[in-house]
């Protein structure tokens, strides 16, 4: 055991962080977009696009991560598409993080009291009022939480984005392994990372409760 | 996709199917067994046990698991831990797994109403007793949703021990698409195979479900 491997190494291992969080937290962003168009999709009144929102989620949630990053990478160069590694990075974790967001804004909508939106429809509030005034604000509130976490498991999910050549965590761990031949030591550095991260995101979380459940009055 | 191509390599395919399905059950069992053992030694309140089991479930659900296989196969022989693929790959499901269905029995336990252990305290029940016929029972019913859930999970994490070469269905779709040139067409079966699976999966989880909580119904009916 040489744990001076891990403090020679240090200067790579927080670079190669500071790219898992950035890979991420792009992946969050651009799957929350896609994720509350399904969510939009499954609880709109029309069949045809309750059921496309519904296929979405079923596809990609059940379909394994690494799956889906090796088809885009796949599919892409077989339509000569010769993309950025890092562009079916994002795109494989926002795809795949999509249908777990919408479930979890559909989920908090449902949350919402039903009378809330009675109660702005009596008032005379317009269809898109109520959408934008009542339930959106209601419900990304309670979503809060639950996406803070969701985070948590797409950072972890991240590592495997490794396998198209990205020079992340995970993949800088290998290296760290392949040329120093102390693969425990760099997994176990590469490992510590992740955890410092992910306890830093469980705190935020729980302060995000906090906040929350004590602005509701409740 | 061309079906000489699938005829050709069925036999690899098969037997990665094998692998997967054993890894996926020998890892979800050995999961289950610790989960269910760390649970148990969480009950027994002795403080510094609390904290090392604690540490172990933080650890093992905040880092991914696919650096968890490599520390385990490539990290292991520095300890002179030499485990062939398969088995870091099965050890590593179960490590990896059990810290969530440890997490899964700590939540069943509490939520059995306190009512009914102190129902069966005020009626002469030994604790032990307690334990067996009211604790566990309703825990574990409790549990059942939640365990088929992380089954479901777990499974498509199977697919990642095709990087530390487990010869699983991913690593022997893999090998069949480098050899033949037709990985767009492989890893799209793949898809549709995972989806079928986890779907079917699901169906199951939700029947045992309904099954396994039946009673519940009719006791709800019946008050």
């Amino acid at each position: 055991m040489k744990p001076e491997v891990i403090l020679h190494s240090f200067g790579y291992l927080t670079q190669a962080a500071a790219t898992t969080v950035a890979v991420s937290f792009a992946g969050i962003v651009f799957g929350f977009m896609i994720g509350a168009a399904v969510c939009a999709a499954r609880v709109s009144r029309h069949v045809w696009l309750k059921r496309l929102g519904a296929a979405y989620v079923s596809v990609f949630r059940g379909i394994p991560l690494l799956v889906q990053l090796l088809f885009i990478y796949y599919f892409l160069a077989k339509y000569g598409l010769d993309v950025p590694a890092i562009v079916a990075a994002v795109g494989g974790l926002a795809l795949s993080s999509a249908a777990f967001q919408a479930e979890i804004l559909r989920g908090a909508l449902n949350a919402v009291p039903r009378g809330q939106g009675e109660a702005a429809t009596a008032l005379g509030f317009a269809g898109l009022d109520i959408w934008r005034r009542i339930l959106m604000p209601q419900a990304l509130r309670i979503s809060v939480p639950p996406l803070i976490n969701e985070f948590i498991l797409l950072l972890k999910a991240s590592s495997l984005v490794s396998v198209v050549g990205i020079a992340e965590l995970t993949r800088v761990s290998m290296n760290i392994a392949s040329q120093t031949y102390r693969p425990f030591e760099a997994y176990v550095g590469g490992g510590l990372f992740y955890l410092a991260i992910n306890l830093c995101l469980a705190e935020l979380g729980g302060v995000a409760e906090r906040r929350l459940a004590a602005g509701s009055g409740r | 996709m061309n079906p000489d191509v699938l005829w050709r390599y069925a036999p690899s395919l098969i037997s990665g199917f094998g692998v997967t399905i054993l890894c996926w059950g020998l890892g979800g069992a050995l999961g289950l067994l610790i989960g269910f053992a760390i649970t148990l030694m969480n009950r027994v309140r002795i403080p510094p046990l609390r904290w090392v089991l604690r540490a172990f479930i933080e650890v093992f659900r905040g880092t991914p698991f696919l650096m968890q296989l490599f520390l385990l196969y490539a990290g292991g022989p520095s300890f002179g831990l030499r485990l062939s693929a398969t088995t870091a790959g099965v050890v590593g499901l179960g490590l990896y797994s059990s810290a969530y269905f440890a997490e899964i029995f700590r939540a069943s336990f509490a939520s059995v109403p306190a009512g009914q252990i102190e129902a069966a305290t005020s009626v002469g029940m030994a604790p032990f007793d307690t334990l067996m016929r009211v604790t566990l029972p309703g825990a574990l019913i409790a549990a059942v949703p939640s365990i088929v859930n992380m089954l479901i999970v777990l499974s498509k994490e199977t697919v990642v021990l095709s990087i530390i070469t487990v010869p699983e269905l991913m690593y022997q779709v893999q090998t069949m698409a480098a050899e033949t040139f037709t990985a767009f067409d492989a890893i799209f079966a793949m898809a549709v195979f995972y989806w079928l699976l986890v779907e079917t999966v699901s169906r199951l989880g939700a029947r045992l479900e309904a099954r396994m909580t039946a009673f519940l119904a009719h006791e709800e009916r019946a008050a």
